[in-house]
């Protein structure tokens, strides 16, 4: 492989990597988007809340958090943003 | 359940945990730190967010509030998942700075400020007690359970003894556990481990009871949803202000806390670390909190009315007859609440101990001279004493408080006051305009609100603040209500205290900062903290650097003492292969020399040192000025180690150039005694081979006499020989005994041609003087000078090749010398040949013939040198042309001179 086609692969890479680590920053944004959706759930007229419902909307919410951490950090190295490694 | 069981159980579980401690720091010390040191230990160790607070109290605020408790656990996972912008730079922030505390912190950041560092450290200490205190409540009310379950009847006189002696045994045990080393690092990779195994044994707990709750009490997952839709707490009121500002406080607290901040920052080993616990952390937390609302639910259904809810985890197993499940539910709560004190107490007590006490001793109370020993045992003392302190006040908070506030307030209420350091937090990591005075007055700011609008209110109705001041205001101004702030009546009183206290406080923060001006210290650390990911790499090392390991010996001995750093350099030095004290100067040695030393002096010094010793990394301007002195010292020393070694260098050349003349000296006798062998038996040889002849006697007499007259020139060529050599080591010794007396050098050099022309007289030289410039009168050895020109002018009539040979004579006199030129019309010397023809037996040609052995220009250089002056040859003047020059008076050195 050639010196340049080697660094439009990694620059690619880069790329690909920042935006991950945009991703990693918008993970809280999303989470707490959907943490505080309950609230708008206004019980309509009288209606009460429904626990039940409540907490498994929430434990979901938080489970697709922790399987999305989990997905993002064995790519998010700690120097993976301003670093690409040029093999593999 | 007896009493002594439970206290045994518990005196086993922590003595399970010391010998955990124990092998985990025998094994560091060995070296086997890989399995220690990994990710799961570190997310593991973050457990420590979940106090007895979250194993009782959870419970107890779901059967209350409904789902609102999640946002205690969701508010941390939204930091953790998002960790990339945060953590991960508070982390290397904290790694780059050596940070030791979240005071530590803050006044680094704002140009290391001793006087915030006291303010953080109080406002922690302050919040914190509340946090004891619910841990004291929460150990109280677990063995009151197990006090009222017991048939005999023991029973605890009342919950102020029981909660002394708790607080007593945590402190005792935090002691022990947590300044057990002398060596009192900021890094505690026993405690660490230590509270890993807590972390496991309360998450264990908590799900077996939650999985006996699901499966063995109710019937599944789907009879419990069932369960939850028909329990009281179904109808759950989802406050706004509440669920949106208890998420945001969760997770603010899970960066401001100290014990959090201990853990997360501090003890980070590895900054990867936090890559796993990105997600292993939450996953953690939901865990605990997953079967929360079913415990609060099937106990409030089958618990009896008016059953205490944040005691569930262990009043239900024990309602259904499960001592074994009850058991291991109290040392999961009894495991959350020594962690957390264990932690929380370290913590404060370096925070104490740094920023107050150290400051303190050495400003008064420092002998001179102390050991640096005792500046230890100090620090150690210090901690110690602060470990005691922080629980006694956590004691008062608790008997203050009455003990009977649910336990979420109560965490609630120190989740706020640690909160108040966000601003300045937030300003340290993103602001490089942020100022010590803007931290400085937000923090006291929000710290004062806070302790009026939430603290000192928790405190009952009375104890601080009166109850007219509650519902009126102090002197009546009702819009300063502490619940009521500038009128604000429909918040909730603890969002209302987080929101003024956080509001006012970032304001004043922001204004303060941007109308004042920070100092140059400020401004350096400013750029380093917000910019570190472009001034430091991930592991900033040390680079080997210019380091001698004596030098760092020295400094290590000063500090540890002389056999702990002894010990320590032979363990390093054998690590790497070799014998004795110094070990080559390598990145990792220097890491753990730094380590070692932090434990001592703290770890913005050891670094500071070390730093100006390997001359390695960059050094603050504070790091400079605190160690001012030192460097004057150390650069005086290195001064005049900097003169000696020039001496030493200068000493070494001279030495090289004697043993480089000696050498030559050797070389030059050698070749001398070759060249005299030689000279002696060229007419030895012929004096024997002529007188062997004679003795055969049967020759004719005109022979004889040949012979005899051969042997007679010998015998004279010899005798010259032996004279010139005399000669000659007579002058070069310098005992010469001149004869200084006036003389013409006229008649001198008259005289030389007259006894010069006995050599090759048949030659017929043209002899050119200046006679008037000759006559001149000299003070000075004339026989010798006369014997110097004879032997010019001698050479000049042996060697002068010319067909019509002439020789001038010039005499110049310059500045009290005088300079006597002879010059030749022959073909002169060829330049090879110029440096050395004053050498001993330099012969320019095999011209025995002409009698002269070759010492007699080295006679004329040594008389010369002895009269003062010099003979030289001068190139460039047509033909072989030689330069006499002397003192026209010649002054013998005086006796005194010479002794000198």
């Amino acid at each position: 492989m050639t010196g340049l086609r080697s660094a439009l692969f990694v620059e690619r890479r880069a790329y690909r990597q920042r935006r991950l680590v945009d991703a990693a920053r918008m993970l809280p944004v999303l989470g707490f988007l959907l943490i505080v959706l309950p609230l708008l759930w206004a019980p309509e007229s009288g209606q009460e809340r429904n626990l039940a419902l409540d907490t498994i909307y929430v434990f979901g919410v938080w489970a697709a958090l922790i399987v999305f951490a989990r997905l993002l950090s064995p790519r998010l190295g700690p120097e993976t943003a301003s670093t690409g490694r040029p093999e593999d | 359940m007896p009493f002594n069981l439970l206290v045994l159980a518990c005196l086993a579980y922590v003595a399970f945990l010391f010998l955990v401690a124990f092998a985990v720091e025998r094994k560091a010390e060995v070296g086997a730190q890989a399995w220690l040191r990994s990710p799961w230990i570190y997310t593991l160790s973050l457990s420590v967010y979940c106090t007895a607070w979250t194993f009782y109290g959870a419970v107890g605020y779901a059967a209350r509030s409904g789902l609102e408790f999640v946002t205690i656990y969701l508010g941390p996972t939204l930091v953790f998942v998002g960790w990339w912008a945060v953590l991960r730079k508070l982390v290397r922030i904290a790694k780059a700075q050596r940070v030791t505390s979240i005071a530590d912190l803050i006044s680094s950041r704002y140009g290391k400020s001793g006087l915030l560092g006291v303010v953080v450290t109080v406002i922690c200490v302050t919040a914190a007690t509340p946090y004891i205190a619910l841990q004291l409540q929460s150990m109280t009310l677990s063995f009151a359970v197990f006090a009222s379950e017991t048939p005999e009847g023991w029973h605890l006189p009342d919950r102020n003894t029981t909660a002394i002696w708790v607080a007593a045994g945590l402190a005792l045990f935090t002691i022990v556990f947590g300044t057990r080393n002398l060596d009192a690092n900021e890094q505690h990779t026993g405690v660490v481990t230590a509270i890993a195994v807590e972390a496991v044994v309360k998450l264990v707990a908590l799900l077996a009871v939650g999985i006996f709750v699901v499966w063995f009490v109710a019937d599944g997952p789907v009879d419990v949803v069932e369960r939850i839709a028909q329990s009281p707490i179904a109808q759950w009121e989802l406050k706004t202000d509440r669920w949106i500002g208890l998420t945001f406080l969760s997770a603010v607290a899970i960066l401001t806390l100290p014990r959090m901040f201990q853990v997360l920052v501090v003890e980070n080993a590895d900054e990867r670390h936090l890559n796993t616990a990105s997600w292993a952390f939450p996953l953690y937390l939901f865990g605990m909190s997953l079967f929360v609302v079913p415990i609060a639910v099937v106990g409030l259904s089958i618990m009896p009315e008016g059953a205490n809810p944040d005691l569930f985890v262990l009043t239900v197993p024990l309602a259904m007859g499960h001592n074994g499940l009850a058991m291991l539910a109290f040392l999961g709560g009894f495991s959350a609440a020594t962690s957390m004190v264990i932690v929380a107490a370290i913590a404060l007590a370096t925070m104490v101990s740094n920023h107050i006490v150290m400051p303190l001793w050495l400003t008064f109370g420092v002998r001179k001279g102390a050991e640096p020993g005792d500046l230890r045992r100090v620090v150690l003392m210090a901690r110690r004493a602060s470990i005691g302190g922080v629980m006694a006040l956590g004691y008062l908070y608790y008997a203050f408080s009455g003990g009977s506030t649910a336990l979420a307030a109560i965490g609630l209420i120190a989740f706020v006051g640690v909160a108040q350091i966000l601003p300045a937090m937030v300003g340290a990591l993103f602001w490089r305009g942020a100022t010590r005075l803007g931290a400085l007055s937000g923090l006291v700011t929000g710290f004062l609100l806070w302790l009026y609008t939430l603290y000192l209110p928790s405190l009952g109705e009375g104890a601080v603040l009166s109850a007219s001041l509650m519902s009126e205001g102090p002197f009546g101004i009702g819009w300063l209500r502490p619940h009521a702030l500038f009128g604000v009546t429909g918040l909730d009183p603890l969002i209302h205290a987080l929101f003024w206290s956080i509001l006012l406080n970032g304001l004043i923060f922001s204004l303060v900062s941007l109308v004042t001006f920070p100092s140059p210290i400020e401004r350096l650390q400013g750029a380093q903290f917000v910019n570190v990911f472009d001034h430091s790499g991930p592991a900033r090392g040390w680079q080997g650097g210019k380091a001698e390991p004596e030098d760092l010996l020295l400094m290590a001995q000063r500090i540890l003492g002389e056999d702990v750093a002894l010990t320590f350099f032979h363990a390093e030095a054998g690590a790497q292969g070799k014998d004795g004290y110094l070990p080559d100067i390598t990145p990792e040695f220097l890491d753990r020399l730094e380590r070692r030393l932090s434990g001592s002096v703290g770890a913005a010094t050891a670094h500071a040192m070390l730093a100006q010793i390997t001359g390695g990394t960059a050094v603050s301007v504070e790091d400079l000025m605190a160690v001012a002195n030192e460097t004057a010292q150390i650069m005086e020393y290195s001064a005049q180690l900097e003169a000696k070694s020039d001496e030493l260098a200068r000493t070494a050349r001279q030495l090289r150039e004697a043993n480089e003349k000696l050498t030559q000296l050797s070389v030059q006798k050698d070749a001398f005694l070759s060249q005299i062998s030689h000279e002696l038996r060229t007419p030895m040889t012929s004096i024997r081979a002529f007188s062997e002849i004679l003795m055969d006697g049967d020759m004719p007499s005109e022979m004889r006499g040949r012979y005899a007259s051969i042997i007679h020139d010998e015998a004279i060529r010899l005798t010259r020989l032996l004279d010139d050599l005399l000669d000659l080591s007579v002058l070069e010794a310098g005992t010469v005994q001149l004869s200084v007396k006036d003389g013409n050098l006229h008649t001198m050099i008259g005289r030389a041609l007259q006894a010069a022309g006995s050599t090759r007289p048949e030659r017929s030289f043209t002899i050119l003087r200046d006679t008037l410039s000759e006559h001149l009168v000299v003070s000075t050895d004339t026989d010798r000078l006369t014997q110097v020109f004879i032997n010019i002018v001698s050479n000049a009539r042996k060697y002068c090749d010319a067909a019509d040979p002439m020789l001038r004579i010039t005499v110049r006199q310059r500045k009290g010398r005088i300079e006597v030129d002879f010059v030749d019309n022959g073909s002169g010397i060829p330049k090879p040949s110029q440096a050395l023809i004053f050498e001993k037996f330099a012969r320019l040609t095999d011209s025995n013939r002409a009698g002269g052995a070759g010492l007699g220009l080295a006679i004329c250089r040594e008389i010369m040198q002895n009269l003062g002056g010099d003979i030289t040859y001068v190139p460039g003047r047509g033909g072989a042309a030689f330069r006499v020059s002397f003192p026209r008076v010649l002054v013998l050195p005086t006796q005194e001179d010479a002794a000198e």
